[in-house]
């Protein structure tokens, strides 16, 4: 066993013991770290596959970024783990069961006999090989419509999520900090010119 | 790689784009003029007026590819382009009365149904897979959001909810199916497939199996048994004007997804997938047609209608190709066009005169809300009298040609059995559709409140029950444009 | 020096890779660890001056000793656990802030000819990548710690830094666009070259000049990411007194200081890398070194001390403000005029 085999084994086994302490651990927020550490070991096992910018991003856009938020959402939840975990014995053997019959599926249409690597063989890599550039360059040709199109569907998301979210209350004290700052002296002070003392004669 | 590569041809996909850009400038324009209530709604219809402009400029006798072949611009993409701007522009017209009177009619919801728009448009045009998955991905997340706008109604949120969840796991069986297809063609392009099929060189198990997994994600964007359970929760849950929204123009982009996948990819899998759309097709009509039986909210009952009649449209699709024999495969599938265009058709205008008896506060949705509708209004009453017999495929108007020519297809390809069958069911459902007349001219209303709807609502739903009336006196005016523009297409 | 390592090579076999990538290891981490030491210090003591007093000068002459002292007493304080906090991540939060601040600096290449420890082709998107952990540390430790003060300061940090790493990630773009490479000496070397470095004064011809909103954006970024005054509400000592620090004590505190400290240096070498020519010398008669770069990673340092004497504590939506409707805009506009720029006649990039 080389060390690349032994990096590979020692990832997966972290990644399927990490993924089954996600469903089984008791604390959702666990759960949610225990997630993390899932992508990280994908991460590492696409490094192995020589898939970087795949490993980089998944990192960037999962670790990074949205286990973040979830954890932000999950930290603030107040999950009740009994009612939760209630059903769990109960749904196990229909779950089971679908789990094995996908396990199954997979098996048998992976299973070496129609996408083994002699019939879908890995291409050569060329030397001075960049992943990144490879990848940006079927993007912005090729693909560059599906490209343009996976933007749209997220400049929609944007829309829905703020159509979905925005309210506007008519008792909040937020500051709006624009106008904040486009204040001029003028609209503040007055500055009014009067004497130290009552003028004389009157 | 570089080398190849030539710089895409954008004059094609000018409807797109044009569509696009209008989107991006009226989402600034509400921005901007956000006291103004009127510009939004009209400056969608009138970037809608103008992709129908470009779409006729840009239409083309032959297929045009661009984009590295995946866009497809023929004259089935331009045919049901058209009719999606149609449906899309009358769905915002009627529905714009509707929303105002329930404070909905944010600019948001004119945006979510331009990008809708651009999904479908996307869809129709897709010639390839993955583009085929983003349009159904950009049309879902709008229909998602359009469903869930009205935040007070917590059967709007659910319906969204259960919608949402559903349509992601039927992505994931679309893509599931598409990963199939493509470790066994080695591309995702759809005439290459198609070209890898011929050649016969694939592993036809992994097709059939990823096959299996595309009809599923079809049958759930249609919305057929037994992928319907979204539809009634959602055409019942969402504001009327979305559920018109909804049970229209995505219709056309269904057939688009339906006819894309199957015919232009894997004709030669025909055998397959006419048995797994036959079963559809046939518990479709079944279960469509004795629930709405039961049903006493209009929306709920035209919702499973629609299952009733996506299930008619995919009997047509199976009637294509009889044991590698393919002299059917054109009538089929132009029937199959013909059935969704006049469904479209009847569906805008059935779920604008439930939008035309509401008023502020107060949704005609029930049964029992169409009770003496003679007495209140005449003239609607004719219209919905006209659309309902329509609906039951009662001769001679639109639906009854469509149910007929797909009735004549499916006994040519020496199914009469099935074809005795979707009689009989089409008769059971009749009765619910009757049952609406019945309610109208027999019954005494409720209340007489005069229908308050605007003039534009009220012009523009008539012309439209008259088109299905008009359209069933001379059904082959329909049927030859649909002949000319699929026998253009392939 | 192949030939002095000759001998230690044919001792460990196939085993010196891993003991000379170690070696690297700390001969990167230890001066680090130093610098972290004196930049404490240094930042009492310009604080001092800046306010005019004296600032810590005791310990030792000047004071060179306080951070010697300050560990010594941060090591024998007693290591407090809160008894309804959760034991395993109350642990984990701190070690999560000080793996993450050393790691990134495995990618900084401290001179040309290979003076990295990992020149990885994808290196700023592994750094936007470590970067983006940090917070972890900061949300484990807030939540672990089962306080509420402790708490909102993790919410904080959580909204806060996940937006500035939008505008930073923008911001790298265009030093990406018109580098046209992911690796960070390829970065430094594009900026060696110029009208301007043809002249002699090389300074103008680094990133800075061309990219200044993208260079001001990066580094006020830079300050929101390490959490660091103007934008310190994680901490927020008036507020919610010191955040998701508050329970920790002892080392435990002390993990968390040594990682903001780290990060500030990781800051200024990353802007020194992206925009301020790296080790490249301001002038050309002047050689490039090591030297420079330390510079400006001292530079960059006085900089973030400076801001904290200068500014008040910004306003928690005001910070949000900054980053989402001022920050990304501008980002946005400015990779446009970039992209413009490369497409025009003018382009300088070439």
């Amino acid at each position: 066993m080389d060390f690349k085999t032994f990096l590979f084994y020692l990832f997966a086994t972290i990644l399927v013991v990490s993924g089954l302490r996600v469903i089984t651990a008791r604390n959702p927020v666990h759960a949610v770290l225990f997630l993390v550490l899932a992508f990280f070991n994908a991460a590492g096992i696409w490094l192995l596959l020589a898939a970087e910018y795949l490993a980089i991003t998944l990192l960037v856009v999962y670790v990074g970024a949205v286990m973040v938020l979830f954890l932000f959402v999950v930290m603030m939840l107040d999950i009740n783990l009994e009612s939760i975990r209630r059903g769990f014995w109960h749904h196990l053997p229909f779950g089971t069961a679908i789990g094995l019959l996908m396990v199954a599926e997979m098996a048998t249409v992976l299973g070496g006999r129609y996408f083994d690597a002699d019939i879908l063989p890995a291409p050569a890599i060329a030397p001075g090989y960049s992943n990144v550039k490879e990848l940006g360059r079927v993007l912005y040709t090729e693909y560059a419509y599906p490209f343009e199109l996976a933007s749209v569907i997220l400049l929609v998301a944007i829309i829905a999520a703020v159509t979905l979210t925005l309210r506007k209350r008519k008792d909040t004290k937020a500051l709006n900090s624009s106008v904040q700052l486009a204040v001029k002296r003028n609209d503040r002070i007055r500055i009014v010119r009067m004497a130290a003392e009552k003028e004389q004669g009157e | 790689m570089l080398n190849q590569f030539v710089a895409p041809d954008l004059y094609p996909a000018a409807p797109e784009i044009f569509l696009l850009a209008m989107a991006c400038v009226i989402l600034f324009v509400d921005l901007l003029a956000s006291q103004r209530r009127w510009i939004t709604p009209f400056l969608s219809v009138a970037s809608l007026v103008g992709a129908a402009l470009l779409t006729v400029l840009t239409a083309s006798e032959f297929s045009v590819l661009t984009f590295s072949n995946t866009y497809i611009n023929d004259a089935l993409s331009s045919f049901l382009k058209l009719l999606t701007y149609l449906s899309v522009a009358t769905a915002l017209i009627y529905g714009r009365g509707y929303l105002r009177e329930r404070n909905l009619d944010k600019g948001e919801y004119y945006l979510l149904a331009l990008f809708a728009t651009l999904g479908m448009m996307v869809m129709i045009s897709a010639n390839h897979f993955l583009v085929m998955y983003l349009g159904i991905e950009l049309l879902s997340l709008s229909l998602y959001a359009m469903v869930a706008m009205d935040r007070e109604s917590v059967r709007a949120t659910e319906a969204a909810m259960k919608y949402f969840v559903l349509g992601a796991l039927a992505s994931g069986l679309l893509l599931y199916g598409m990963s199939m297809v493509y470790g066994a063609t080695g591309s995702l392009e759809i005439s290459v497939v198609a070209q890898a099929l011929e050649q016969g060189a694939v592993n036809k198990t992994v097709l059939v199996f990823g096959l299996v997994f595309l009809v599923s994600g079809i049958a759930f964007k249609l919305g057929v048994v037994p992928f319907h359970m979204w539809i009634p929760d959602v055409y019942h849950g969402a504001p009327t004007s979305v559920t018109l929204f909804i049970g229209s123009a995505p219709k056309l982009a269904g057939y688009a997804l339906a006819i894309r996948f199957l015919v232009s990819g894997l004709l030669d899998l025909a055998v397959h997938w006419q048995t797994m759309l036959l079963i559809l097709a046939v518990f479709s009509i079944v279960l469509g047609n004795l629930a709405a039986i039961a049903q006493t909210n209009i929306k709920r009952m035209l919702a499973y209608s629609t299952i009733s009649h996506m299930g008619f449209m995919l009997l047509a699709l199976t009637a294509g190709v009889q044991g590698g024999n393919t002299t059917l495969a054109f009538p089929a599938y132009i029937t199959a066009l013909y059935y969704v265009v006049a469904y479209v058709l009847m569906a805008l205008a059935s779920f604008g005169m439930i939008i035309l008896l509401s008023r502020k506060g107060f949704e005609a949705e029930e049964l029992e809300d169409f009770k003496g509708l003679n007495k209140r209004s005449p003239w609607f009453a004719l219209m919905m009298l006209i659309l309902m017999f329509s609906l039951a495929g009662i001769p001679f108007f639109i639906g009854f040609w469509a149910k007929f020519a797909v009735l004549t297809v499916v006994v040519a390809s020496g199914k009469v059995a099935v074809a005795v069958f979707a009689v009989i069911m089409s008769l059971i459902g009749a009765f619910y559709y009757l049952r609406v007349v019945k309610c109208m001219y027999f019954d005494s209303p409720r209340d007489m409140t005069p229908i308050q709807a605007g003039a534009d609502l009220r012009i523009l739903l008539s012309i439209n029950s008259l088109a299905v009336a008009l359209l069933g006196v001379f059904p082959q005016k329909v049927i030859f444009l649909c002949q000319y523009v699929l026998v253009r297409t392939f | 020096m192949d030939a002095l390592l000759q001998p230690f090579q044919t001792f460990f076999g196939p085993y010196w890779i891993v003991v000379w990538t170690l070696l690297k290891v700390v001969g990167v981490v230890a001066p680090l660890l130093v610098l972290v030491a004196y930049t404490t210090v240094g930042e009492r003591r310009i604080l001092g001056m800046m306010h005019i007093r004296l600032g810590p000068n005791r310990v030792g002459p000047f004071g060179v000793l306080q951070p010697i002292a300050d560990g010594v007493k941060l090591m024998f304080k007693e290591v407090i656990i809160p008894s309804a906090a959760d034991k395993w991540l109350y642990f984990l939060g701190p070690i999560v802030a000080m793996t993450v601040a050393m790691t990134a600096w495995s990618i900084v290449p401290f001179y040309d000819h290979g003076w990295v420890l990992a020149n990885v082709d994808a290196g700023v998107l592994l750094y936007l990548a470590i970067t983006s952990f940090g917070v972890y540390g900061v949300i484990i430790a807030g939540w672990a710690s089962n306080s509420k003060y402790a708490f909102l300061g993790a919410m904080r940090a959580a909204a806060q830094m996940v937006s500035y790493e939008v505008a930073m990630g923008l911001a790298l773009i265009c030093v990406l666009m018109i580098s046209n490479s992911l690796n960070l000496t390829d970065i430094v070397r594009v900026q060696q070259h110029g009208l301007f470095a043809s002249w002699g004064v090389n300074f103008l011809s680094w990133n800075w000049l061309p990219l200044l909103p993208m260079f001001a954006v990066f580094l006020i970024s830079g300050v929101a990411e390490t959490n660091r005054a103007p934008f310190d509400v994680v901490e927020g000592e008036s507020e919610i007194v010191a955040g998701h620090m508050i329970e920790y004590s002892g080392m435990g505190f002390a993990l968390f200081f040594l990682a903001e400290y780290a990060n500030m240096a990781l800051v200024s070498a990353m802007t020194a890398l992206f925009f301020l020519g790296g080790w490249s010398s301001p002038f050309g008669f002047l050689p490039d070194g090591f030297f420079w770069l330390a510079l400006k990673i001292l530079a960059g340092l006085f900089f973030f001390i400076w801001l904290r004497a200068t500014f008040p504590r910004y306003r928690y939506d005001q910070i949000m403000r900054l980053g989402w409707k001022v920050f990304v805009p501008i980002c946005l506009v400015w990779i446009l005029v970039v992209g413009l720029w490369m497409l025009s006649p003018y382009n300088i990039w070439k």
